[in-house]
């Protein structure tokens, strides 16, 4: 459901069918809407074969990056010589994504019994999922959870344990939320060594987003076939996925969509539109780190992995940012670079000093104090810092200055030429 | 930095006083058993600290190290890495408001404005005469549908607006 809102008639309900229903919270609340089912099947299939199941899903990567699962898990080895682990990635804080702490608050077991059958499949008997510390409630939930379902001895020897985040967006990075688990500073590890290979304490290690994880079950209990129908573009888009909409929209919530939906008839139909007298300027369709759309390449795009890249984007992890006429593209491209410099581990120096100048020049602009070579000079640092860095994070600051200045130029010169009031104090 | 309620075991004079003893000891150990090392229980243990004290200061931080089989240094140098362990102590409220792009064109910065009248901190970081307050701006706190996300200690609240906030003020007198 388009949670807070009433469900949607377009909307396709699997992950988010019990949100808003508490009792779906409980062990016996989960049991009774048929959880632990697909578990149940799991442990009669041999690991790979769970493997396969998901695989002929066609189920991708949930968290951005849109890889598919049961590749994923089939590079782990398969004649077991050290301990496995799963790392379940709860660390949600891509400005614009809000889903996988719905899907913790509402339906905590969902996540809990995809996790079991993932660790199934690559043989892991220990998983940490890791919360970002700002995540209080769904930390508690997904406590109170877990504690009913060891209770009830739903998960045998496998050992499942929550893992609190302290405030860092880079440990959702799987390399620094490995390092994060083991007690250190979130900083990167450059690859190789892949996880598979050499992951949490230096052991094989799978890295799952809390969406990915939470349909896993659904594909069990129906059958990879059904999963793999839900498809309204492209076929290598398969199943659901959820959408968080914030920002300018009339009823921002999370929607539940079959790949391939319009992302018009999502802001305009679901959404409501943009609020009275307003129109639509500019969206970021997969969280703060992909390229910004303007209105007609909003209205153009379907969402699935391969939709958004069409449209010169990328799905990410299906944080929808709307912009009406009234934003401020400088400034909110601002507040975005400042979220960088601020998120920066500093590892690598085109990141830590190119999201740091990135932010003084985008505010020097807004000041009043833009000279006329200040837009090639900012591009100029975002080729530097794309490509050339341990992790994304400096290529996702770069995303949104080099696609809001190619496609909102005009605001920008406004600043530097003084025809625009600052709207910052040098 | 203005004065706080909090008590500060940075005191040379003061005697130490550990905080991983009885049931806060018990609870480290039960921590340890997840992990296949002993700094695999950094985080956890930081994070009992900072519940007990309100704070992480250097000596809690050299007893954190002596526990785990740590330096004072390394401690230290993952503490700062994540924002959320406070190296100072803050106001018996400590509030985190998101004001990134999401929130902030849903009228975030006026948020911060409303809370910083309303609990007389005044100005962003620091902590209001009385002790009680400490406001703070953070980065995306992952409930951009719900804007604007406040999170007072360990309560998170959705939608506020400015008018909300005298009242939610109020709550936490």
């Amino acid at each position: 459901m388009g949670y807070p809102h009433k469900p949607h008639a377009k909307e396709t309900k699997v992950l988010s069918k019990y949100f808003g229903d508490p009792e779906a919270r409980t062990y016996k609340g989960w049991v009774k809407r048929g959880g632990y089912e697909a578990w149940r099947q799991a442990q009669t299939l041999a690991p790979a074969a769970i493997t396969d199941l998901v695989k002929e899903s066609g189920l991708r990567g949930r968290g951005g990056a849109g890889f598919p699962t049961g590749l994923k898990w089939s590079f782990m080895p398969k004649d077991k010589k050290k301990p496995h682990y799963l790392c379940v990635n709860a660390d949600e804080s891509e400005p614009g994504t809000f889903k996988d702490r719905e899907i913790m608050r509402w339906t905590p077991h969902a996540l809990l019994e995809g996790t079991a059958i993932a660790m199934r499949a690559i043989q892991a008997e220990v998983a940490y999922v890791y919360i970002r510390g700002e995540f209080t409630e769904p930390y508690a939930i997904m406590a109170q959870a877990l504690a009913e379902a060891t209770a009830a001895g739903a998960f045998g020897d496998l050992k499942i344990h929550l893992h609190r985040g302290a405030g860092a967006y880079i440990c959702g990075e799987e390399t620094a939320l490995m390092n994060s688990i083991e007690g250190k500073r979130g900083n990167p590890r450059i690859k190789p060594p892949f996880p598979a290979a050499f992951g949490v304490f230096g052991m094989p290690t799978t890295i799952n987003n809390v969406e990915t994880l939470a349909a896993v079950p659904p594909i069990l209990t129906n059958g990879p076939a059904w999963y793999k129908k839900m498809s309204l573009s492209n076929p290598k888009s398969t199943g659901t996925k959820l959408f968080s909409v914030c920002g300018h929209v009339q009823k921002p919530g999370n929607y539940e969509l079959t790949m391939g939906f319009p992302l018009k008839d999502l802001l305009f139909e679901l959404c409501g539109g943009m609020r009275p007298g307003r129109t639509l300027k500019a969206c970021i369709p997969g969280g703060s780190s992909v390229p910004i759309l303007d209105r007609a390449e909003t209205e153009a795009c379907l969402l699935d992995y391969e939709g958004a890249v069409e449209r010169g984007t990328m799905l990410g992890s299906g944080g929808v940012i709307v912009f009406d006429d009234s934003a401020d593209m400088v400034y909110q491209i601002m507040r975005l670079a400042r979220f960088y410099a601020h998120e920066s581990c500093a590892q690598c120096t085109q990141c830590r000093e190119g999201t740091a100048w990135t932010t003084k020049i985008l505010e020097r602009i807004l000041a009043g104090q833009g000279k006329a070579t200040d837009l090639d000079l900012l591009l100029d640092l975002s080729e530097n810092m794309t490509g050339k860095t341990i992790c994304v994070l400096s290529d996702s600051c770069a995303a949104p200055v080099v696609s809001g200045i190619k496609k909102f130029r005009g605001e920008f010169e406004d600043y530097i030429a003084g025809k625009r009031k600052p709207v910052l104090v040098a | 930095m203005s004065a706080s309620a909090r008590p500060t075991h940075d005191a040379a004079t003061e005697p130490y006083q550990p905080v991983f003893a009885g049931k806060v000891l018990e609870e480290l150990q039960s921590l340890l058993g997840r992990y296949p090392t002993k700094q695999g229980a950094l985080l956890p243990a930081l994070w009992l600290v900072q519940r007990q004290r309100g704070w992480i200061s250097d000596r809690d931080m050299t007893e954190v190290a002596a526990v785990l089989g740590l330096t004072p240094a390394y401690v230290k140098g993952v503490v700062t890495f994540y924002t959320m362990y406070h190296q100072h102590p803050v106001g018996q409220n400590f509030v985190q408001v998101c004001t990134t792009s999401p929130c902030n064109i849903c009228g975030a910065e006026d948020v911060v404005r409303a809370l910083l009248q309303a609990t007389g901190a005044k100005e962003l970081g620091a902590t209001s005469p009385d002790g009680r307050w400490t406001v703070i701006e953070v980065e995306c706190l992952g409930a951009c549908g719900f804007a604007t996300p406040v999170l007072i200690n360990d309560d998170f609240i959705e939608s506020v607006s400015p008018e909300k906030v005298p009242d939610l003020v109020k709550r936490y007198r």
